[in-house]
């Protein structure tokens, strides 16, 4: 056990305790939390500082309003319901299309637009909020994404995750949905995380669960190797979410659409720690080293250069 | 680390420190000049005797007395109290024995007398006998004819075995004990010679053959705190004077001395009770250990010492409010248990501080019955509450039919336990049935999204921490400290204060980041 110990210690391995008490708790005021937690208030923020993000259809506030829902899908085929405040990808719904009032799912499972009704009455009650309490449901634009993971994702949205720290972007890595994840981005409910290279954007090597593989389980394609493109621009996104909130440690979600390019998902105060496993690289040694550096790194791509230099 | 980060830490650890000094100051003043007990039942030990006189009077002057304990510094004796009736009573002492004699002109029919004594115990002290003049053997052994001379022949083998006093004991107790009785020994003692017999039998041997000796009859102070037989059998052991004191000797077992909750009632052969004008005499001994006494006597003593320290302490609260902060103070360690098996090892569990108010809901039931109850009403509550999921109905009213569905089943849980001949019936209801309503709840939701496994994790976590729990604050002692002590409350706050900064791995950690470690 001691060894284990030593050799995370070594790697730089940043673990869950260090985390909350020496960067969430230290770089992210309570105050800024607000901005990240309430889905609805990042898409303003992101709009005012000409961050894109997936179009805002509407927003359901209480129960009643449930009777807008015709208007605000007008006769959209597909969309996405998300609440507000969820977390870890709960309670996210997506529509891939519809047909005599009833919606698909992407795996291809039909609910009536009863079923729509409750999920939406559950999100606005708070069932997807942290603490329970009441909630919004937000209705936007379903990503179609970039060919570029077709082969390596099932169903559902690949999204890039960049922990960006004091304005340095540190770590990242790719989640690939898979059959096993259900079609959702959640590394614990089995899709792949693949580490990136912060200099190249091309990943580097992935994990599914807490094993190492080398390709996708459904698709049998490689997932090391694929190079995300536009990555100059992703890193320049997720940097600017710095100064946006203001919050020293956080994680930027960043789906890639195919005719938008990339657009910001959502912002997280406290991102998840298997990323470090996905790039088999500890994030530790990472932040000391921004730390140490920062005063010297004043402009965006200062910062930019920095990350490409060193991770 | 930035200077900042350095200066909190600091800053927390001398506070944590100031702290757990102050928490550990008053703790020791208390303990060691105020004299509070440190131990829920330390070596003070007290016991309730008592002897019951049970005779029917037969329309005579009646003359009841009963041999009764002297105080050694062993056993001091606390408090005693006669009850008498409409008898008079009056106490007298000879050299070995107090007498309590109770008498009336005349009585018809039963009588019961009793005598009680709360007897205390200092386990380090000497046991000092009554001493009485060496030489009791000035009452001649009725040994005649064949006996005599079995009796002296026996000694004589005795007597070439043995240096002194305490061997020749040894070596006549040996012969006494010995499978098959030896030819004089049967003589002696009888075919199934009573313990009582072998004693008497010893004594006189013994002081025939010069050596003082005398009868003990005697209790055990028996049994833990929690034993509360009360009967106890009148038990016989042999004293001999080795030159210099009163040595003990337990003929039965061979053994010198005999163990120290052996309590000397009263010495000499005769019978410890007698009565004249009365029948059917009866003595019955009972014991009962004192569990509240050193506690008890500690806060009687502080009265006169320590006013001012009773007045500010919880012993100054109704009993009913003291026994309230037994548990209550019970919650903290539970709490701090919970920041270990959360921050140390990372265990996850429903909700933050639900296991310390199940351990608490154990604490009526018992651990297993406990454990029992608790998966039952959640597998229950769960099956209704996926029942409810198909009725879509909103979050509060759902919450609120899980909650009357939860108070229901503990309600039938009660009802048939009973029925079934438990009497879990009462406590099933301390079961804090807002917390496995959003249990339950929780669970649900976690079953849909997550997987039933993930759910299972945090449910077996959840009763892992819970059993944890109740196992630490069912420790009677841990119980005493701090409702005695409740000021180690402050040295429980300081190291939660310190663990709040506990940034190093945990042990689920090493598990999750195993892959990082393998190089």
């Amino acid at each position: 056990m001691l060894h284990i110990i030593r050799e995370l210690k070594r790697r730089g391995i940043l673990a869950i305790n260090k985390r909350n008490g020496d960067y969430t708790l230290k770089h992210n005021p309570r105050r800024l939390y607000p901005l990240v937690d309430d889905k609805l208030r990042t898409k303003q923020l992101a709009l005012e500082n000409g961050i894109s993000v997936p179009e805002l259809y509407g927003v359901i506030e209480v129960e009643a309003q449930v009777r807008q829902l015709p208007e605000i899908l007008a006769n959209r085929a597909d969309f996405v319901i998300k609440p507000a405040h969820g977390s870890g990808g709960e309670g996210i719904l997506v529509i891939a299309s519809r047909s005599n009032g009833k919606f698909r799912k992407p795996d291809g499972t039909i609910i009536s637009s009863d079923e729509l009704h409750h999920h939406i009455f559950n999100t606005v009650s708070g069932l997807y909020s942290l603490g329970g309490q009441p909630d919004k449901a937000i209705i936007e634009y379903r990503v179609r994404f970039d060919p570029v993971f077709e082969s390596i994702s099932y169903l559902g949205v690949p999204d890039i995750r960049i922990i960006v720290f004091l304005g340095v972007p540190v770590m990242s890595m790719v989640r690939l949905p898979t059959r096993m994840s259900d079609g959702k981005a959640n590394l614990h409910q089995g899709a792949i995380g693949a580490g990136i290279d912060m200099a190249t954007g091309a990943t580097i090597s992935a994990v599914v669960g807490n094993d190492i593989t080398t390709e996708h389980p459904d698709t049998g394609k490689s997932v090391v190797g694929v190079s995300i493109p536009g990555w100059d621009h992703l890193l320049e996104l997720a940097t600017r979410c710095y100064e946006m909130t203001g919050l020293g440690y956080q994680g930027v979600d960043i789906v890639l659409d195919k005719d938008k390019g990339p657009l910001i998902l959502e912002l997280n105060a406290r991102p998840g720690l298997n990323i470090q496993i996905a790039n088999k690289a500890g994030l530790l040694t990472r932040l000391d080293l921004v730390e140490r550096h920062r005063p010297s790194l004043s402009t965006l791509s200062d910062r930019i250069a920095f990350a490409k230099e060193n991770f | 680390m930035t200077e900042g980060n350095e200066l909190n830490r600091a800053h927390l650890y001398i506070l944590a420190g100031i702290l757990i000094a102050i928490g550990l100051l008053i703790f020791a003043y208390k303990a060691r000049v105020v004299g509070f007990p440190i131990g829920h039942e330390t070596e003070s030990h007290a016991w309730k005797v008592e002897a019951r006189l049970r005779f029917i009077a037969t329309g005579h002057p009646v003359k009841a007395s009963l041999l009764i304990p002297t105080q050694s510094k062993r056993y001091p004796i606390l408090d005693e109290t006669f009850v008498s009736g409409n008898y008079g009573i009056v106490t007298t002492a000879d050299q070995a024995n107090r007498k309590a004699v109770w008498s009336v002109r005349d009585d018809i029919g039963k009588r019961t007398l009793y005598y009680q004594a709360t007897i205390g115990m200092q386990q380090n002290a000497p046991d000092e006998a009554p001493r009485p003049q060496k030489k009791q053997a000035a009452k001649a052994p009725d040994f005649s004819g064949t006996t005599l001379e079995a009796a002296e022949a026996l000694m004589k083998e005795v007597k070439k075995r043995s240096a002194d006093a305490g061997s020749l004991v040894l070596q006549l107790i040996k012969f006494l004990n010995r499978t098959p009785p030896d030819q004089n020994v049967k003589l002696l003692l009888g075919l199934k010679p009573s313990s009582k017999k072998k004693v008497r039998v010893a004594v006189y041997l013994l002081n025939h053959a010069g050596v003082p000796a005398r009868m003990v009859t005697g209790i055990r102070l028996n049994g833990g705190p929690h034993d509360f037989t009360r009967k106890t059998e009148a038990m016989n052991w042999l004293e001999f004077h080795d030159g210099k004191r009163w040595v003990s000797f337990d003929v039965v077992g061979g053994k010198s001395p005999v163990p120290p909750n052996w309590f000397r009632w009263c010495v000499g052969s005769g019978s410890p009770a007698t009565v004249e004008g009365a029948e059917h005499l009866r003595l019955v001994f009972s014991v009962r250990p004192l569990v509240e006494e050193a506690l008890t006597a500690a806060v009687g003593r502080m009265e006169v010492s320590h006013p001012f320290f009773l007045k500010f302490s919880l012993f100054s609260l109704p009993v009913s409010t003291q026994a309230v902060y037994r548990v209550l103070l019970l919650v903290p360690v539970g709490a701090f248990l919970l920041v270990l098996m959360r921050n140390l090892v990372g265990m996850k569990t429903f909700g933050t501080f639900m296991p310390v108010l199940i351990a608490l809901a154990f604490r009526e039931t018992g651990l297993f019955k406990g454990i029992l109850i608790f998966v039952m009403l959640v597998a229950l509550g769960l099956a209704v509450r996926f029942w409810l999921e198909r009725l879509k109905l909103l979050l509060v009213p759902r919450l609120a039919a899980v909650l009357i569905v939860v108070v229901g089943l503990m309600t039938a849980l009660s009802i048939f336990s009973k029925a079934l001949g438990g009497h879990t019936g009462l406590s099933v209801a301390l079961f804090p049935m807002v917390i496995l309503t959003m249990t339950i709840e929780r669970m649900s939701i976690l079953v849909e999204e997550r997987g039933f496994g993930e759910a299972l994790i945090s449910g077996v976590g959840s009763i892992i921490c819970a059993a944890l729990a109740y196992l630490v604050m069912n420790i009677k002692q841990l119980e005493h400290l701090v409702f005695v002590f409740p000021e180690l409350l402050l040295v429980l706050l300081g190291m939660t204060l310190i663990l709040g900064r506990y940034t190093g791995y945990r042990l689920m950690d090493l598990y999750r980041f195993r892959a990082l470690a393998k190089g």
